[in-house]
């Protein structure tokens, strides 16, 4: 299922590389582990959301008499009761977020923005009655034109979302209100002379829809506004430190006042980096009379008004000379940033050639404001986009040159040294190590996968294709963190502050296990509110195994140190006289196991405890390399994955079942992308696939088994190598996918999803 | 969603006398795979819901090749599929039911449920109408038969009449060289309701080289299920060539009426009837053929 390539070798690891059974495991699959629907407090009441019909439509009344006249409603709340902060832009996972427009989003004030907006939120002793209050709410509005598309908003005569935004053009701040929020370039060379020089240009442009993370948990928050101030929220959180901070600016309060603990998480992949229904919960518990409210949404609203990631519209255009080398690449990228300021862009600009040394670039990058959800982060937010259109062209370019693909890769990738599209040199990276194992797995080598759709080969219809392509993804460092507490019993317990989406108690746990010289199974890992641990950044950015990682590491040597100290004490020698290893302290013959000093801690002097925080920007950009094996229904339009292969740098792999985990996991949503999955809008703004039925992710049925590569090129900015492993394999598979229909039916994809309706229309034939 | 009171009769009398009493007011419930889900998101509303699936009559599978098929109302997809026999003479009906959700929506959901919810994607309706299928209903006035083909009239609505109740739904037994096939095109593997759908059913002579009789049926192309009678009338007598059944297939394509929404769009699903239309007529010929 995995084949692990050691490009450089490693130390010799007890627990690093191994794959324990994770320490959530058993909670979750006897149903005991906390989610937020299973948060349950005396007096709880239940709370609704109104949301907006219309796309765009400025709010003249909104009347709450009705709702809040019913039996069992105990506090209704509008815009209208929220401060309204100032414009400040604050953290929110590895990108920022402007803390008005947030306010703004989670509640509507004088206009509402998308369909689904929040305009007023009920609380309620059932949730049946919050949900027949919310019909006794009358909303006025008054109906303004919308735009969904993002090359109409740019246009000057667009309907204005914002009147007061401007466009931030490469550092100026424009004189008239636009709905472009931010123009950024990035320039090096001389493009035109280039191309006018090279011997093969490939341009085209791309478009791609607006897509949902799809995460199975919808959000959810509990708060209590206690009488005396103090605020508890529970919620299903990658960020609780980040949402601590975005609650005190929407609700008025300090942070010191607001306590977030975040529950067991049924997956984010950046949808849950902000708050949503959190403050409104908080407001309507105060305006209840300091009751616990409760909220969580349904599907159809997860779907119409959290944060989706942008649709957008690339286009590109790469040059190379004779020898195949690339010379010049362009690209002109606009995304639509949904009802706020913030798309991706910026990070999509970062990725659009970043496998490749390119002496002449130009990049400009549009953030542009539509009448839809807020977007938002999705795994490597912002590079999938970017990945699919450089990586059609990249293959257009290697077939008219006749270079395999692969090879067109490997002779034009980056290296230490080479400076990416976007500025920054690259140190270490294993872009080439990773090129080079795709190509020589079996999977390259080896004939088409046998047919699903037409197993005896008999219908004609049926064609089948191979497809590369690459991707890549910086990963983050940020800030995280913990502290440790050594047991009278030898184990460790670890308590941090870093959400667990993927796996990251084990993988934490094993990085102070492997430094302490215990098991992993001796360490005991608990994810916290933030009273009880210092300030963690998001779980984002591919950022925890590798920064809390580091904080879990520095425990095990702190805990070791102190360890050696009580050693010495018992052995009247001195600390630097102890030697520790693999658990053992020993000193001129003599030897006591950490197990024994565990239990002797009250004779030598109390409690073993370690704390540390990290800050850090020596994380290392992961590189992955896809192939995949498809056949397309030329009479249907319908396209089976045969056979997929996924190669990715991935640094040290401290625990190898999840770092293929996360290869597979991203290849599955990168393939959902690549097929089905789209936010379809009728002309009047409204959503018109709010359900997994109609919003297609794949199935178990859909997928075949995602075969993975893992190839080890330690970060050295990493005691153990790591690097971040989770979004980098959703960048290639779009771009796999259109190149592999390529090759089997002769046309080239240029709009995300590829459906069975683009696919008969690319074909001529609806 | 809204509270409202709750049934379960165990006999048809009461339930008309139900039905009656609130007419337009009450909704049946079977499997509730339909009813619970669109109650739920305020699709539908109901003061009065009636469970039959307490009703003898309407839970009674019964197939003999002299009586031919009669499915109560409230059997469900799985106990349907589970019949050897039944997968023997009703080959189409079997791929339609088949596809009806998986192994748990299959235990609940009904054939009854199926034509009632009235959808014009619903998989069982096609096959049905080329199946030659009866719906039996009672009401005030008594029983009658609506032909399956009549059963919807828009979507979700069907011809029931104030207080009438679907009972049962009868096949005839299949003559010999039967053969029938439905096929349906989702985007996905499963989770998907039909983007187009199309079964057919043809019977061949003794000597298996002329077509007898056909049917084809579309769905999802149209506000309603479609038998296509045109199709049916361009195979009859005709040897079951490729391009007999292409001919009928063109034809079928050309009474579709689609549109576009999200699940896909107007000319996707008028290619689609045609590819379908063939594919399914390719099929029933094969098994047709094959039970010579």
């Amino acid at each position: 299922m995995s084949s692990a390539t050691p490009t450089i070798e490693k130390p010799p690891y007890r627990v690093v590389g191994t794959r324990p059974i994770r320490p959530d495991g058993v909670d979750k699959v006897t149903g005991r582990a906390i989610f937020g629907a299973d948060v349950r407090l005396s007096g709880l009441l239940h709370g609704r959301v109104l949301r907006s019909p219309h796309a765009h439509a400025r709010i003249k009344s909104i009347d709450t008499r009705a709702a809040e006249a019913l039996p069992g409603v105990k506090a209704v709340v509008t815009g209208h009761d929220f401060p309204d902060p100032q414009n400040k832009v604050a953290a929110s996972g590895e990108g920022t977020v402007n803390l008005r427009s947030l306010a703004h989003n989670c509640i509507a004030r004088d206009k509402v923005l998308y369909f689904g907006h929040a305009v007023a939120a009920v609380a309620a002793t059932t949730p049946n009655i919050a949900e027949e209050a919310l019909k006794l709410i009358t909303v006025e509005y008054e109906l303004l034109p919308h735009v969904l598309d993002v090359r109409e908003a740019m246009r000057p005569d667009a309907p204005l979302l914002h009147d007061d935004l401007r466009t931030n053009e490469m550092g100026q701040r424009a004189e008239t209100p636009s709905n472009i929020a931010n123009h950024t370039r990035h320039e090096r060379g001389d493009v035109n002379q280039a191309f006018a020089e090279a011997a093969v240009v490939v341009e085209r442009e791309f478009r791609t829809s607006m897509v949902h993370q799809g995460y199975i948990e919808p959000q959810n928050g509990t708060a209590l506004w206690n009488a005396d101030g103090q605020i508890s929220v529970w919620c299903s959180t990658q960020a609780p430190f980040d949402e601590r901070n975005q609650l005190a600016e929407i609700l008025g309060m300090p942070v010191s006042k607001i306590k977030v603990t975040p529950t067991e998480i049924g997956g984010g992949f950046g949808g849950k980096l902000s708050v949503f229904l959190e403050p409104l919960a908080a407001m309507l518990s105060k305006k209840a009379g300091h009751r616990p409210v409760k909220m969580a949404m349904n599907r159809a609203e997860v779907l119409a008004a959290t944060a989706p990631t942008s649709g957008s519209y690339i286009r590109v255009k790469i040059g190379a000379d004779k020898n195949g080398c690339i010379v010049a690449a362009q690209a002109w990228m606009v995304y639509e940033a949904g009802a706020f300021p913030g798309s991706p862009v910026d990070a999509g600009a970062g990725v659009i050639f970043a496998p490749y040394r390119i002496p002449n670039v130009l990049i400009d990058a549009y953030d542009v404001v539509v009448n839809k959800p807020r977007a938002g982060a999705y795994r490597a937010p912002g590079a999938t986009n970017a990945a699919f259109a450089s990586e059609s062209v990249i293959d257009e370019l290697a077939e008219k040159l006749g270079i395999d693909p692969l090879e067109f890769r490997i002779l034009n990738g980056a290296k230490e040294g080479d400076r990416r599209a976007d500025g920054p040199v690259y140190k270490r990276i294993g872009f080439i190590e990773t090129a080079q194992a795709a190509k020589a797995h079996p999977h390259y080598s080896a004939p088409l996968a046998p047919s699903r759709l037409d197993p005896e080969g008999k219908n004609p219809a049926i064609k089948r294709g191979r497809g590369v392509a690459a991707g890549f993804w910086f990963n983050w460092g940020g800030k995280s963190s913990a502290w440790a507490s050594l047991n009278p019993d030898g184990t460790v317990s670890l308590i941090e502050g870093s959400p667990d989406i993927g796996g990251s108690r084990a993988s934490i746990a094993m990085q102070l296990a492997e430094s302490l010289g215990v098991r992993a199974e001796d360490v005991k890992p608990a994810v916290v509110d933030t009273d009880s641990v210092g300030y963690n950044d998001a779980t984002g950015g591919s950022r925890v195994t590798f920064g809390t990682g580091w904080v879990a590491w520095r425990l095990g040597e702190k805990l070791k140190q102190q360890l050696k100290a009580r050693a010495a004490l018992l052995w009247e020698v001195t600390p630097d006289q102890v030697k520790a290893e693999a658990g053992v302290f020993s000193c001129n013959g003599r030897s006591i196991t950490l197990k024994e000093l565990a239990g002797k801690l009250d004779e030598t002097g109390g409690p073993i405890v370690a704390s540390d925080t990290f800050e850090s920007d020596e994380y290392g950009p992961g590189f992955g390399v896809h192939i995949v094996d498809l056949e397309v229904d030329t009479e249907t339009g319908k396209v089976q994955i045969l056979r997929y292969t996924a190669a990715q740098d991935v640094g040290t792999a401290i625990h190898p079942a999840y770092v293929e985990g996360q290869l597979q996991g991203g290849v599955a949503q990168g393939i959902g992308w690549a097929l089905n999955e789209e936010f379809v809008y009728d002309a009047q703004g409204h959503l018109l696939n709010a359900s997994f039925l109609d919003y297609r992710i794949p199935t178990a049925l859909d997928l075949p088994m995602i075969d993975t590569v893992l190839v080890e090129v330690p970060n050295p900015g990493h005691p153990y190598g790591v690097r971040g492993v989770g979004e980098t394999p959703i960048v290639p598979p779009a771009g796999a996918v259109a190149n592999a229909i390529y090759h089997a039916i002769g046309a080239r994809m240029t709009a995300l999803p590829m459906s069975p309706a683009r696919i008969l229309e690319a074909q001529g034939k609806a | 969603m809204q509270p409202f009171a709750y049934a379960a009769p165990t006999s048809i009398v009461e339930t008309v006398s139900l039905l009656t009493q609130h007419s337009g007011q009450a909704r049946l419930l079977a499997g509730g795979t339909d009813l619970l889900v669109q109650l739920k998101e305020n699709r539908r509303q109901a003061a009065l819901v009636i469970d039959i699936k307490r009703i003898p009559e309407l839970n009674a599978l019964s197939y003999s090749p002299e009586a031919g098929l009669r499915i109560g109302a409230a059997v469900s997809c799985h106990r349907i599929c589970a019949e050897p026999a039944i997968r023997q003479a009703y080959p189409g009906l079997i791929d339609a039911v088949s596809l009806i959700g998986g192994a748990q929506i299959q235990s609940r959901a009904s054939l009854g449920g199926n034509l009632g919810n009235a959808s014009p994607a619903a998989d069982s309706i096609p096959a049905l109408i080329v199946h030659h299928a009866v719906c039996e209903v009672e009401g005030p006035a008594g029983r009658r038969d609506i032909p399956a083909e009549a059963f919807c009239v828009g979507p979700g609505r069907n011809a029931l009449q104030a207080g009438e109740l679907l009972v049962a739904i009868r096949a005839p037994s299949p003559p010999p060289r039967f053969g029938a096939a439905y096929l349906r095109f989702i985007p996905r593997n499963e989770m998907d309701i039909a983007v187009a759908g199309a079964g057919a059913s043809v019977i061949l002579n003794e000597a298996g080289d002329t077509i007898v009789s056909a049917r084809v049926a579309l769905g999802a192309v149209a506000p309603t299920p479609l038998l296509v009678e045109a199709a049916g009338a361009a195979l009859a007598g005709q040897p079951p060539t490729a391009e007999v059944i292409e001919q009928a297939a063109r034809i079928a394509q050309s009474v579709a009426q689609p549109i576009t929404d999200m699940r896909g769009t107007a000319s996707q699903r008028r290619h689609l009837a045609w590819v379908l239309s063939r594919r399914a007529l390719e099929q029933a010929v094969a098994r047709a053929q094959a039970t010579r």
